[in-house]
């Protein structure tokens, strides 16, 4: 299948072939600290998504003032003030995510996926090619994060949508004693590491 | 009279060996045999019940995996679902022998590549899978008390604490009763008689060398005699208790020896025994946990590469 078009193309490019959890390995800290709830990966997944659109438009747009001596520090600063928004915003409206996200919302300043796409993209593209990019590898992040977390969740805790008990639906009823590995993050390592071959081998098998 | 037949032109290797993996597999399950027999003969059936359970999930695990029909095969899988067996409780719920059992082969052992490409003991990293996620079955438990020579016994329902537990767990038996095998324990753990029985066998068949249950075992006995709190009269006897409770004994002569997991240079062995003795003993008087075999060998299994390549012996004759 060959799109011709250039925004679908990088939209499409951040969800399947260069899908930042599974094909790049990149942003894998949030990726093994918040998934052990699928409503914390969603969360997160949404906050840098947010982040990564608004910086990757902003930095696109300012790509022929800044200086390339200095241009690291500079998309820093401007992924700093997103994230500070980010944060007051979670902060204000969902304090229980908040809460559960932790040390990581502030971290996305350093996340590798929005940086890198600042670097190798919205520095050199136009803006609106830089938005759909922006959007395409945040909907991957945030399909990483969520598939992810709901494998961790169903084995690790055995319910979905916790840890909030008045959401919880508990899939192997009271009986069910979880696999409690699934739910720290070494069982975050062997489940994206299972996860990774799954994915390597569908996407040899239909050519991706 | 042919000539011709009588001079073979070939190649090296000229001198083959007859054994195979089969055959190797086959000599580790006859020297577990007296350690099974053993908690069979103090648990019960139910340690037989856990046995079977553990070999019979490995062998279809492994046959399913590499889509082969005959499920013996090289006999690696039935040697780990015996040894994941041996590092259980007596009575654990089925269904954590099942999912340790799998993990073991899938986890420890097929994800790199299957036999000979493992970087970790099967066996132990089911154990610590099932460790991690059902630690109440596992560990800091009340053990189930051996009912010896009772076949059919419930176990489950006397039961007692490990003798690693504390001093006072520890005055609680006595040495003889280690060295038979008489404790609270994991199924193959607890018969030091047992063991050395079955560790014998493997040494004669030359399968193991002394070098890393020599030196796992003498630095568990040293540091027991140095660090181990004395609570026997004579602190000899405090390092031969460190040495018979718990899994040092089955860990050194069954665990540690693991072919694919070890070094394979003689001063490597010699390091990767010691190390494995200083780990168990770090995380057995300092550390939260009663007992730290299984993290022990794992963690040595882990820098085995780094032991190779820094123990590389002198080429004879050369540089």
């Amino acid at each position: 299948m060959k799109v011709n078009n250039p925004y679908l193309q990088d939209l499409t490019q951040g969800i399947v072939k260069e899908n930042p959890t599974f094909r790049l390995l990149l942003g894998m800290c949030p990726l093994l600290g918040v998934t052990a709830y699928i409503v914390n990966g969603l969360g997160m997944g949404l906050a840098a998504t947010a982040v990564l659109i608004a910086s990757n438009l902003v930095i696109s747009m300012l790509r022929n003032f800044i200086p390339p001596q200095v241009r690291i520090p500079c998309f820093i600063v401007i992924i700093a003030t997103f994230v500070t928004i980010i944060e007051m915003v979670l902060q204000a409206f969902q304090p229980v995510l908040y809460e559960a996200l932790g040390v990581f919302v502030p971290l996305i300043v350093v996340n590798c996926i929005i940086l890198g796409r600042a670097e190798a993209f919205a520095s050199k593209k136009p803006v609106l090619r830089s938005l759909s990019d922006g959007i395409g590898m945040g909907i991957g992040f945030t399909l990483g994060l969520v598939i992810l977390a709901t494998v961790r969740e169903i084995i690790g805790q055995g319910t979905i949508f916790g840890p909030d008990p008045e959401s919880a639906i508990h899939l192997f009823g009271a009986n069910y004693e979880p696999m409690a590995l699934f739910a720290q993050p070494a069982g975050a390592f062997i489940a994206l590491g299972l996860l990774l071959g799954m994915v390597n081998v569908i996407f040899k098998r239909f050519n991706i | 009279m042919k000539m011709d037949k009588k001079m073979v032109v070939s190649s090296s290797p000229h001198i083959r060996t007859t054994e195979s993996v089969q055959s190797v597999m086959t000599d580790v399950l006859i020297a577990l045999f007296p350690v099974a027999l053993m908690a069979v003969l103090l648990f019960g059936y139910k340690a037989l019940v856990t046995m079977a359970i553990s070999i019979a999930t490995t062998m279809l695990v492994e046959a399913l995996w590499l889509r082969k029909r005959d499920v013996f095969s090289d006999g690696s899988a039935a040697v780990t679902g015996l040894l994941f067996a041996m590092v259980l409780p007596p009575a654990p719920p089925w269904w954590l022998v099942v999912v340790g059992a799998a993990s073991a082969i899938i986890i420890g052992k097929q994800v790199f590549g299957g036999i000979g490409y493992n970087i970790f003991n099967p066996a132990l990293v089911g154990r610590a899978i099932v460790v991690m996620s059902w630690g109440g079955h596992l560990v800091g438990r009340i053990w189930s008390a051996p009912q010896p020579f009772i076949f059919g016994a419930d176990i489950s329902a006397v039961t007692t604490a490990t003798p690693l537990a504390g001093h006072e767990e520890a005055l609680a038996v006595s040495l003889t009763q280690l060295f038979i095998g008489n404790t609270a324990g994991c199924l193959g753990e607890t018969s030091a008689l047992a063991l050395l029985i079955g560790g014998i066998w493997l040494f004669y068949k030359g399968h193991i060398d002394w070098r890393i249950p020599g030196g796992y075992i003498g630095t568990v006995f040293v540091m027991g005699i140095l660090f181990g709190g004395g609570f026997y009269d004579n602190h000899l006897l405090t390092g031969l208790f460190y040495v018979m409770a718990g899994g040092v004994m089955l860990g050194a002569i069954f665990m540690a020896t693991d072919m694919v997991t070890s070094p394979i240079t003689h001063k490597g062995k010699l390091i990767f025994g010691i190390g494995c003795g200083l780990i168990t003993m770090l995380i057995r008087i300092w550390g939260t946990m009663p007992e730290g075999v299984t993290f022990a060998i794992l963690i040595m299994n882990a820098i085995t590469p780094i032991i190779d390549r820094f123990t590389v012996p002198q080429q004879f004759g050369g540089g």
